[in-house]
């Protein structure tokens, strides 16, 4: 094994011994987490570099146990095989067959969608379908107001019976600072501003869509992460599905992420470069496919790669594990490769004042490339940026998709921003902002420690607000969801194929929002 | 000699060592030699066509530290044209106020005049009051509101549709709807005068691509015939490659409207699929509003699909794909842009429903538009040096050179001295922004 990378001018990391790692820093344990005496833990990776965190940094993922990862085999085969049925079934029209079909005059087309293509869709998805796409009719704030739903034939088809289920305590919305009020001065200015701009923009960036509000904006994003620029777009989606290209084209590579979200696949996927993929958050075989990559060059021509991005994000969303970024750019420092961040969940969760992850591990945000997030999450709002060096974002304004085709935001949205942003950094002369972002670490670590006493298999990171519970088998999927909203709570459930196939598991967002209370009664 | 005559008679064994014995010396000397060679040929090394030298970590050092990567980004001019963007103060409404100067807006998609409508900004303040500002997460997950429900009814209603699915911005419509139905394989007729998010979105599908002469239903049909021919070559593929035509109702690269009557005809007779991005044409064209199958008396159900955004006539931001059931259903769980993504914030959805409200009310504004929009028409035929691109009952129009100078810059730069001569006096106009490098056919500059 390779003798990993020192930090510049840290001290040498002394022999370690089942990944405990003692430095001159003063006891920093790393990655090894006393788990439950009967639970097997087993660490993913192991930092091996101990001098770059000052401060513990535990993430674990427990093995399945192996009876859980049988029965979750012979519960999905049980259910393909009633799938099989179902459609033998349906096909001599045994059953009724519920699904919309094809118009008589253009039956003799060819069919839109493969049989098969729609074979978990019709069998798996529609047993459970009510644990998703729950309408509600309030604020999604820590408590909302849920429209009832029922289905009379098995989930094909939903009715509204009016009623509203009030007070449903929600764990599921991206809600973490809790800005999304509609009350208070978010909402004040917001209203004065749609009152003043209206609603819609009806141009694109480059061409008359570019307000003052908008230049406005910019200028406190680049101030609120520490960089020198910043460009706002309409859609976090969008924003890296159209910035990508614009950035790496054919000739260069992309080191992706094994779990990266669908818009930086989308995105690698338009600009033509070259793909591969290292496991979630290994720093060895991130630097393994770097040193590949230098030194073979590109695949057939052997020409030297143009640049090499690394794509990351900082919490990924459905394992609640946080990215190592000191190693990884102590990594791109190394082999002169570029870092694009994925903050979208991370900003405004993590850190002292809510800087995100790169304040999370104190380090220099000009050492990212490419600062990338999201306002949807942390602050209430719709919308993407990107923050970086002034080259990057006077490049990114002439050449980007989205600034010469694809709206700007709208105005009352940009309000939105710029209110909860001021606030989280303090400058409207409270400390609103910054007693949110502690009471959000609080009930992060409060709820991760309950649910741990409780024995449930928790993934990820103890810092993360994202906390994934694993359920395994399919059936528990639709029962938790279901057995939650009896108790008034929302949860989010997740399945296959979003996760790994064994790995259904439910999703729990904390917010500042939650009070101990709701903490208590969720758990 | 025993080995001659044996060839009929069984071989004993004895009679072998007999002619073992017998045989000449020559026979029996070629034939070690064979035998040696045979075993030296099995156990030789293989042979390698190309000494592959592995490299010594020292040189793999070095190679690293040789390698050195282009800048992250090419720096940009400072006058760049697209660097500096125009600074609007205020509501972008029919007068615009522009780098400080007020002037009468020509520049924006604001076709209904709904922008600046005190309904709508009332329905978005009581929606505001009701649910915030964001909606904090997926569609999936908690982000369905009861006005994303409602919105998608009133649309499937408004354009006559079965069902109708919401998107939370307008690029992201079209290129999340075409990846979800047309996959490797499949094959796309596609118009070249294509906007940029359906060629985004046709790249992201992977299918294959044929594009046809703008509005050139002979060219189209050639095409079909074509593929035809190679259908007949190979039945069993012919029978699982889906095909689309994709057209949009009015372009937005040149401003006139797509020959949808033919292309109906043209469907029903290779049996391939119409989708059709309504963009410009909705809330414009047709008696009420409902676009270019309305403007042509055509059943919409003859169309797959129908993607629109609601940016350009309902003056909000998000976007819309509406059809049948069957065909719409498939995209709440594929489409990338619907099921990854955070909802349309509330209000923007209320004040797309007021808009709908105010259409479905007064259908004589369509009139009116399409009145000032012969006006102008005609009025900027006159303008001498410069062509007027598009129908004339277009909103969006595009003013090209007559004579272009050859060079892409200088008539930029031309155009660019006329927006600000007009701004001068009062007009707003934009110079219409593409990638150069990226788009698929590069229009002229105008």
């Amino acid at each position: 094994m390779e003798r990993p990378e020192q930090g510049p001018g840290e001290p040498d990391s002394h022999p370690r011994a089942n990944g405990c790692s003692l430095t001159g820093y003063g006891a920093l344990r790393n990655g090894y987490v006393r788990g439950l005496p009967e639970a097997e833990t087993q660490i993913h990776h192991i930092a091996h570099n101990g001098g770059l965190y000052r401060r513990p940094f535990n993430e674990d993922f427990e093995e399945t146990p192996m009876l859980v990862a049988v029965l979750t085999y012979v519960g999905y085969g049980v259910l393909t095989l009633f799938g099989y049925l179902r459609d033998f079934l349906r096909q001599w029209k045994i059953e009724k067959c519920h699904h919309a079909s094809e118009r008589e005059e253009q039956k003799d087309f060819v069919p839109l969608y493969q049989d098969f293509e729609n074979f978990y869709t019709r069998n798996l998805y529609m047993r459970i379908r009510d644990s998703w796409n729950r309408p509600i009719c309030s604020v999604p704030g820590a408590k909302m107001d849920m429209m009832e739903r029922l289905s009379h034939d098995y989930n094909w088809t939903f009715t509204y019976t009016g009623r509203v289920i009030k007070d449903v305590i929600n764990m599921g919305s991206y809600n973490y600072l809790g800005f999304a009020q509609n009350a208070g001065i978010c909402k004040e200015a917001a209203a004065k501003v749609l009152t003043q701009y209206g609603a819609g923009v009806c141009s694109t960036r480059q061409e008359m869509g570019n307000l003052d509000k908008h230049e406005e904006l910019e200028k406190l994003v680049a101030r609120f992460l520490g960089v020198e620029a910043a460009m706002t777009y309409g859609m976090g989606f969008s924003t890296n599905s159209m910035n990508i290209p614009a950035l790496v084209g054919k000739g260069c590579l992309i080191l992706s992420d094994e779990l990266n979200h669908a818009s930086l696949v989308l995105g690698a996927r338009l600009s033509g470069a070259t793909i591969r993929i290292f496991k979630h958050n290994n720093m060895q075989s991130l630097e393994k496919l770097l040193r590949d990559a230098i030194v073979h060059g590109q695949p057939r021509t052997r020409r030297p790669w143009k640049k090499i991005l690394i794509l990351v994000e900082g919490i990924y969303s459905m394992e609640g594990s946080i990215v190592r970024l000191p190693e990884v750019i102590a990594l791109k420092k190394k082999y002169k490769s570029y870092l694009y961040l994925d903050e979208a969940h991370s900003i405004g969760a993590l850190g002292l004042t809510g800087r995100g992850v790169v304040e999370y591990f104190g380090l220099n945000p000009e050492d990212v490339d490419v600062m990338m997030g999201t306002f949807t999450k942390s602050f209430g709002a719709a919308g993407g940026y990107i923050g970086g060096k002034k080259d990057l974002i006077d490049y990114l304004r002439t050449y980007s998709h989205s600034a010469v085709y694809a709206m700007s935001l709208s105005p009352p949205v940009v309000e939105q921003i710029l209110t909860s942003m001021k606030c989280i950094m303090g400058e409207d002369g409270t400390t609103f902002g910054k007693e949110c972002v502690q009471q959000l670490a609080e009930n992060t670590r409060y709820f991760r420690r309950q649910l741990k006493k409780m024995g449930f298999i928790i993934y990820g990171n103890e810092d993360s607000p994202v906390v994934p519970l694993l359920l395994y088998m399919p059936a528990k999927v639709g029962a938790f969801g279901r057995e939650m909203l009896k108790r008034n709570i929302g949860v989010v459930v997740v399945g296959f194929p979003a996760t790994p196939i064994i790995e259904s598991r439910a999703r729990f967002c904390v917010s500042a929002a939650h009070t101990k209370e709701i903490l208590d009664t969720v758990s | 000699m025993a080995a001659a005559v044996g060839m009929g008679q069984q071989w004993v064994l004895v009679e072998m060592v007999q002619a073992f014995y017998e045989a000449p010396a020559y026979h029996l000397i070629l034939e070690g030699i064979l035998i040696l060679w045979i075993i030296r040929l099995l156990f030789s090394k293989t042979y390698k066509l190309q000494e592959r030298s592995d490299l010594t970590p020292k040189e793999k050092e070095e190679l690293i530290e040789e390698w050195q990567p282009e800048a992250l980004v090419p720096p940009v001019s400072k006058d760049h044209p697209a660097l500096n963007y125009s600074i609007v103060s205020g509501p972008p409404s029919h007068k615009i106020i522009v780098n400080g100067k007020e002037c009468i807006n020509f520049a924006s998609f604001n076709f209904l005049g709904l922008l600046d409508n005190e309904r709508v900004k009332n329905a978005a303040q009581a929606s505001l009051r009701k649910y915030g500002v964001g909606t904090c997460g997926p569609r999936g997950f908690y982000g369905t509101f009861d006005v994303h429900l409602e919105l998608e009814d009133r649309l499937a209603k408004f354009m006559r549709t079965e069902e109708s699915i919401i998107y939370s911005y307008g690029f992201a419509t079209i290129a999340s709807a075409i990846p979800a139905y047309s996959k490797r394989g499949d094959i796309v007729f596609v118009d070249e005068a294509a906007c940029f998010a359906i060629q985004k979105g046709l790249q992201a599908s992977r299918s294959n691509i044929k594009l046809f002469k703008h509005n050139d239903t002979a060219d189209l049909e050639q095409l079909l015939k074509e593929q035809e021919i190679e259908d007949q070559k190979n039945p069993r593929k012919a029978c699982v490659t889906r095909r689309f035509i994709l057209v949009e109702g009015l372009y937005m690269n040149t401003g006139d409207i797509c020959p949808l009557p033919e292309l109906i005809k043209l469907k029903y007779k290779y049996k391939v699929r119409i989708f059709l991005e309504e963009s410009l044409s909705f809330g414009v064209l047709g008696e009420h509003g409902r676009g270019v199958t309305e403007h042509f008396g055509i059943n919409v159900d003859d169309i797959d699909l129908i993607s629109a955004n609601m940016e350009n006539s309902l003056a909000s931001i998000g976007g819309f794909c509406c059809g049948r059931s069957f065909v719409i259903d498939h995209q709440r769980l594929s489409g990338q842009g619907y099921c990854f993504s955070a909802s349309l914030p509330p209000l923007l959805a209320a004040a797309a429903i007021e808009a709908l409200n105010i259409m479905e009310e007064n259908p004589d504004i369509f009139q009116i538009l399409r009145e000032k929009c012969k006006r102008i028409h005609k009025a900027l035929q006159r303008i001498p040096g410069l062509i007027v691109v598009g129908d004339l009952f277009s909103p969006a129009l595009h003013l090209q050179l007559e004579e272009p100078s050859g060079s892409r810059e200088n008539d930029m730069k031309l155009l660019k001295r006329i927006v600000d001569y007009c701004m001068n006096r009062s007009i707003a106009l934009t110079p219409a922004r593409y990638l150069e490098k990226e788009e698929k056919c590069l229009p002229p500059p105008r």
